[in-house]
């Protein structure tokens, strides 16, 4: 095992350093001067002098050659330090602080309760295959696969408002400064995303169910007079939880993406709308550095979804 | 059985007639989908009916979808607006109508060159194998590992917000998850026995590539493609719906959703309801027929649906 964790670490640096390459010089490419670009706001309506333009230029770098350039952002980015927010005149990191546990709770909350619900959900429509319940559950996965999940948000918004007078808070609370308020702050945004991720958790669960039950040990288990409960449970979900484990760790990676959505839609106050309202304000650096730690969550989701694999399947392991 | 036998001997006999044949062939094979696949043709029923809604806009809407009207703000749905009206009080039916071409639109010509574009570097990849190889699966490993959502919202913030940069950032966000699965199919192919003669009889690296090996990966082909239609419509609406889509000035059913919409829904739900209804079942009938054709065409999902 740990040979093989120093196998996947090894693999696991270059892609980072791609991506992070990726990344720096995606936001290069964008067509004129950035510094203009950022003093004059998004619709292009801001007025500035030439110093300030110098001055601007001069904070993002952008006279060194660039791979001084690409050597500052990833120091940058080691040591949290990401410089202020032009348009904000905040430290990046200080709004990346403040925004990023939000978004994580979010996310990971989310992925519990959809594991919780749609594994089992899953399992319940293999079993009574081809029967109503069965169609009815694969209706709602793939309801929830191709319902927009802002849509979802605010169907679930309206529905709050016309029957308990609820709207969306302002503030928002840690989840360890009090536990009940932040977990009715939770709820809502992570049922939006979470209907969104549940069609392919429980479709996966039920697909790789139905190929376990028709292998041969699972005859073997039912003739030799097992209960049909502990054939289902111990011989048939524990073989066909695995490609689920890959998607549900893969999905944290997408419900980080996901949160982009409905942190606009509920007005969570998460790294999610933080990179909306950087766009915006076109703050390059702010952009950059957003978008490097998203990407960063979903590589490390990954890298974990490979050792618990491989941790449940010793094949792969030593393979 | 004597009739039996008289018939195989026609077909034996009679001249090919390819067109034709061809043509009943493939007649007998959708009826054939339409009545096992019943869930899968209702979707492909629901995409022609997009389409046409598409093609057809100004024949199917009521009126001018840009018609702004300062005396019909926030209408309930009636007789005359059938959808009810926005908060300039455009007519929310014929801007429905309108909303399909974007959708159309975008997932047609982004499925298309990153299916041209992905299928031309996985079979490539897996032909000349090697270093090749080696740095173009390393390039779409780096790809892959974003979320799709967030790889466009990046290539957005780059490019800036038009209907050209959406193609082309979904262009790029899908062009890697084509050529993985074309690569992968195109690697057993290469062993195949009719590559190792056509090889042997002198054929030139690209007939081998293009006569031999994509003609064959085309059902895989095929899968992933419409699997891509209906995340490129939900990517393209969500992209819109952050505003960082398309132009306020482009029809879209994502960009229906944006904004002060979101102030409106609650006193008018209509104006959400009705621009997201429509995005969800088009989006449902590109999904379910995709996976009708999936198990049709891929013979490992054969029988587990």
């Amino acid at each position: 095992m740990r040979k093989y964790i120093a196998r996947r670490l090894v693999l696991f640096v270059p892609t980072l350093l791609g991506v992070s390459i990726a990344i720096f010089t995606l936001l290069r490419v964008i067509p004129g001067d950035v510094a203009a670009l950022m003093l004059g706001g998004a619709e292009g309506e801001g007025s500035y002098t030439q110093e300030d333009l110098e001055r601007v230029r001069e904070q993002l770098g952008l006279n060194d050659p660039i791979y001084v350039q690409y050597g500052t952002w990833i120091w940058q980015l080691v040591r949290f330090d990401l410089g202020d927010s032009i348009a904000l005149g905040r430290p990046i990191a200080g709004e990346l602080k403040r925004q990023f546990p939000i978004t994580l709770q979010l996310a990971i909350f989310t992925a519990i309760v959809v594991s919780l619900i749609a594994i089992p959900v899953g399992v319940l429509a293999a079993v009574k295959q081809d029967t109503w319940i069965d169609y009815i559950l694969r209706s709602i996965a793939v309801v929830g696969l191709a319902a927009p999940s802002f849509f979802v948000g605010m169907l679930i918004i309206l529905g709050l408002s016309l029957y308990f007078r609820w709207i969306p808070p302002i503030a928002f609370v840690n989840l360890w400064d009090n536990p009940a308020v932040a977990f009715q702050q939770l709820i809502f945004p992570a049922a939006a995303l979470g209907f969104a991720s549940q069609g392919l958790l429980l479709r996966m669960t039920r697909t790789q169910l139905l190929e376990v039950l028709r292998e041969d040990f699972v005859r073997t288990a039912r003739a030799k007079g097992l209960a049909e409960r502990a054939v289902i449970m111990r011989h048939g979900v524990r073989n066909a939880l695995l490609p689920v484990v890959t998607i549900a760790g893969v999905q944290i990676g997408f419900l980080f993406s996901g949160t982009v959505v409905i942190e606009t839609v509920f007005n969570v106050p998460g790294i999610g709308r933080g990179l909306i309202q950087a766009m915006f304000i076109r703050d390059l650096p702010m952009i950059q550095a957003y978008i490097m730690y998203f990407a960063l969550v979903a590589l490390t989701a990954n890298f974990l979804v490979d050792l618990t694999y491989a941790w449940l399947d010793p094949r792969i392991r030593y393979g | 059985m004597r009739e039996r036998i008289d018939d195989s001997s026609n077909i034996a006999l009679a001249p090919p007639r390819l067109g034709q044949g061809m043509l009943v062939k493939r007649i007998r094979g959708l009826q054939h989908f339409i009545t096992t696949k019943r869930l899968g043709a209702f979707g492909l029923f629901i995409v022609l009916a997009t389409a046409v809604m598409a093609l057809g806009a100004p024949i199917f809407s009521t009126t001018d979808p840009w018609d702004v009207n300062r005396r019909a703000i926030l209408l309930a749905p009636d007789a005359s607006n059938w959808f009810g009206t926005d908060r300039l009080g455009r007519d929310l039916f014929s801007r429905v109508v309108y909303g399909s071409r974007i959708s159309i639109y975008v997932g047609l010509v982004s499925m298309l060159s990153a299916g041209a574009i992905g299928s031309l570097i996985g079979v490539t990849s897996a032909y000349f194998g090697g270093y090749f190889d080696l740095v173009v699966q390393r390039f779409i490993d780096a790809t892959a590992a974003f979320p799709t959502l967030l790889l466009a919202l990046a290539l957005m913030a780059a490019f800036g917000s038009s209907l050209n940069n959406i193609l082309l950032s979904l262009t790029i966000v899908f062009t890697p998850r084509v050529a993985r699965v074309v690569r992968s199919v195109s690697l057993s192919i290469k062993e195949m026995p009719y590559v190792e003669s056509a090889r042997a009889i002198g054929s030139s690296d690209f007939r081998i590539m293009f006569r031999h090996l994509l003609p064959n990966t085309f059902a895989s082909l095929i899968v992933v493609a419409t699997s891509l239609i209906g995340s490129a419509v939900l990517i393209e609406a969500s992209l819109s719906f952050l505003g960082v889509g398309l132009p306020a000035d482009v029809i879209s059913w994502g960009a229906m959703l944006a904004g002060d919409v979101l102030i409106d829904f609650a006193s008018a739900p209509w104006v959400g309801i009705f621009p997201a209804m429509a995005l969800t079942i088009a989006v449902f009938g590109v999904n379910v027929f995709g996976d009708a054709l999936r198990d049709v065409l891929d013979p490992r999902m054969r029988g587990t649906q």
